[in-house]
């Protein structure tokens, strides 16, 4: 596989044992989680293993109920989204929100945009915007100026995650990224996400897609039921063996690797 | 999406985004056709229904295209145009205002009184008068930004409530004459010959330094330019069109010898004054940005950082602004004030807006095709004026201008939102 842990690999990212609960229904129990620089991590599971909750708490959309956060090595609070933004935390939701009527470099720089004197100083702008997307090696999209409207949604889903990195984020978060897109906008998708990786950042992806993960992530956490039960080695795992922990039945798995 | 990078341009990486540094004619014809077919057509449709109306017109009545009639319309526009372009910032955010006509009548009419009873200086009636109409947005604003009430039902509210406050003002059946020559002059007045060449001058170097600094900036940094015969296109088709209209407008057009009347219309400049800053803080700034986001995704600004209640109250302070300004560029041109000033004159405000290609949905649209829209309705009103017809029909006519311009406008997004997704 293309990454692999070394010591140059620093946890951004670490949860240790954190609970939420809505109610009487307790969605996360004493769960860990790791995010490490120059890797991706994927977040699986299945539908209500809990892991939007667990992203959420990091987003600082539902902080959690206990458990804390170490970010870089130091002990944070995150109570709200600006907390998580301050932190260099960039989450790219699923419904990307962008603005149709604005071109690729105005969406880049939206809430952030370069001026000069009193002007905005678009040509700053432009310049920045070209140079991150060829950063992460992005062809697909033939001018910076055109409007999203007219972008296609694998092109859409690349402005989102450029945007993500223009900030100098150290943690970004990428919530199912591909469900909307065809073979090959997924592709194009998912080599952005390593090239994202591979530029020193901690990338976690979630994702339903386990072919996916299995070509881009370096390490593999999952959920069940509100618990992590496993953490992977991408290239020490197999489809199989991920699966049957999803799903809790790692009896059916035929590789033993699994009863781990 | 087609990828219109060429086969042999990927020397460095810096390069693949855009092959060439000027767009070829061949690119230009076809980012224009393809805007087109999206349903991006700006102002394209009132520019040409414009001059169709204007050739019409000319038919229709001798005095159509008379010198006097080509300075009574560019006067009669401009309050509208005014009042138009506040419509376009509301417009762009989806919001609406029902109430401009009458905030633009009760500020004119809060000038008279003010003027007539408390013997202040007329600029400081001025200065309060819109003061008035500014915090009239302000106060929009909140209700629709803070409390949430849909900017339909408050400014329909405003609507029916101003109307009472200015006969309050007024009273039942008043009639106040503005006396303030300065006020007077905004519709009434002339620039003298020079300066009406000066103006045009200023205008036409403005827009031409303006496009030959923007392509240097961009060659130096590197990025793509548009082709330069557009640059020419434009810098000649505004030349031949700012000097012809000056060329006309300092011919004499007065009716009686004693009293010459030439030059260009003082209303003129009123609309640039207000018309450039306007189009300035819009385009240059990232207020202007912030403005298109929050009426292309309100979500989307709002993750942003944006502060979307905030810029929603400033707009409507901007939109009642302007209405303002508009209400006594109207009480200039009529040379008096009454209780119902400004009562109708809303709809033709929103319909220069749809009808210069500003779209009721939000995100869409320019300042520039509210003064085409204005000017488009005005000529309809001014031209139907002059045919001596039945009264209602410019109302019915420029009602169905409006729908059939609301109409290209629907269509365009339901035929944009298919393309993109």
């Amino acid at each position: 596989m293309k990454g692999f842990m070394t010591d140059k690999n620093l946890p951004v990212i670490e949860l240790k044992s954190v609970t939420k609960s809505f109610g009487a229904v307790q969605v996360l129990t004493d769960v860990n989680f790791v995010a490490y620089s120059g890797q991706v991590t994927a977040l699986v599971g299945d539908n209500g293993a809990g892991k939007s909750t667990l992203i959420k708490g990091i987003a600082g959309v539902q902080p959690y109920d206990a458990g804390s956060i170490y970010f870089e090595g130091k002990e944070v609070q995150i109570k709200a989204p600006t907390d998580a933004s301050v932190l260099g935390i960039e989450v790219v939701y699923q419904d990307l929100a962008l603005c149709d009527n604005l071109d690729v470099v105005q969406n880049m720089f939206l809430g952030r945009e370069m001026i000069r004197s009193i002007s905005l100083d678009e040509e700053n702008m432009e310049q920045k915007a070209k140079k991150t997307l060829s950063s992460l090696s992005v062809r697909n999209i033939s001018s910076v100026r055109q409007k999203v409207s007219s972008l296609s949604g694998g092109q859409r889903q690349t402005v989102a995650i450029a945007r993500s990195v223009l900030w100098e984020n150290k943690l970004v978060i990428l919530d199912e990224p591909t469900a909307a897109l065809g073979v090959s906008q997924t592709k194009q998708v998912l080599k952005m996400v390593r090239n994202l990786a591979d530029a020193g950042l901690a990338v976690v992806l979630i994702s339903h897609n386990m072919q996916e993960v299995m070509a881009v992530a370096d390490r593999i956490q999952i959920l069940r039921l509100g618990q992590m039960v496993a953490d992977l080695k991408a290239s020490e795992t197999s489809l199989n063996s991920i699966v049957s922990y999803i799903t809790g039945a790692e009896n059916l798995s035929l590789t033993g690797e699994a009863s781990a | 999406m087609i990828n219109n990078q060429e086969p042999g341009s990927n020397k460095s990486e810096s390069n693949l985004i855009n092959s060439d540094s000027v767009m070829t004619f061949k690119q230009e014809a076809l980012a224009l056709f393809s805007g087109i077919r999206q349903g991006r057509m700006g102002s394209l449709p009132a520019i040409i229904g414009f001059f169709i109306l204007v050739i019409l017109f000319s038919f229709l009545s001798p005095v159509f295209l008379t010198q006097l009639n080509f300075a009574n319309l560019l006067q009669q526009s401009s309050p509208l145009i005014i009042l138009a372009l506040g419509l376009v910032f509301i417009l762009l955010i989806a919001e609406i205002d029902l109430s401009a006509g009458v905030t633009s009548g009760l500020v004119s009419a809060l000038f008279v009184v003010t003027l007539k009873n408390f013997g202040i200086p007329w600029w400081l009636a001025v200065i309060l008068s819109i003061f008035v109409g500014v915090t009239v947005g302000l106060a929009i604003g909140i209700l629709v930004a803070k409390v949430g009430i849909p900017s339909f039902i408050v400014t329909l509210a405003a609507f029916l409530a101003f109307q009472g406050l200015q006969i309050m003002v007024v009273g039942q059946g008043g009639l106040y004459r503005i006396e303030t020559p300065a006020i007077l002059s905004l519709e009434n007045g002339n620039l003298s010959v020079t300066w009406g060449w000066i103006l045009g001058a200023l205008l036409v170097g403005f827009v031409l330094i303006n496009g030959v600094l923007s392509r240097r900036r961009r060659s130096k940094n590197g990025h793509q330019n548009r082709a330069v015969s557009i640059l020419y296109f434009k810098v000649i088709s505004i030349s031949v069109l700012i000097f012809t209209s000056i060329y006309i407008l300092n011919m004499e057009r007065g009716s009686n010898p004693e009293f010459k009347i030439k030059g260009v219309p003082i209303a003129v400049l009123v609309v640039l004054f207000v018309l450039i800053p306007s189009n300035y803080l819009l385009n240059k700034t990232t207020f202007g940005i912030h403005v298109y986001a929050v009426g292309g995704n309100p979500e989307a600004a709002r993750r942003a950082g944006i502060k979307v209640g905030s810029l929603k109250i400033i707009i409507f302070m901007i939109g009642s602004g302007l209405a303002s300004i508009s209400g006594l560029m109207a009480a200039s041109r009529v040379g008096t004030v009454d209780a119902s000033a400004g009562r109708t004159v809303v709809l033709s405000g929103v319909a220069a807006a749809v009808v210069g290609g500003v779209s009721l949905f939000g995100g869409r649209g320019r300042l520039n095709d509210a003064v085409v829209g204005g000017l488009v309705i005005a000529v309809i009103d001014n031209g139907l004026g002059l045919l001596s017809l039945p009264s209602g029909l410019n109302l019915a006519v420029t009602g169905g201008v409006l729908l059939i311009a609301a109409t290209a406008d629907a269509l365009s997004r339901k035929h944009g939102t298919i393309n993109s997704r």
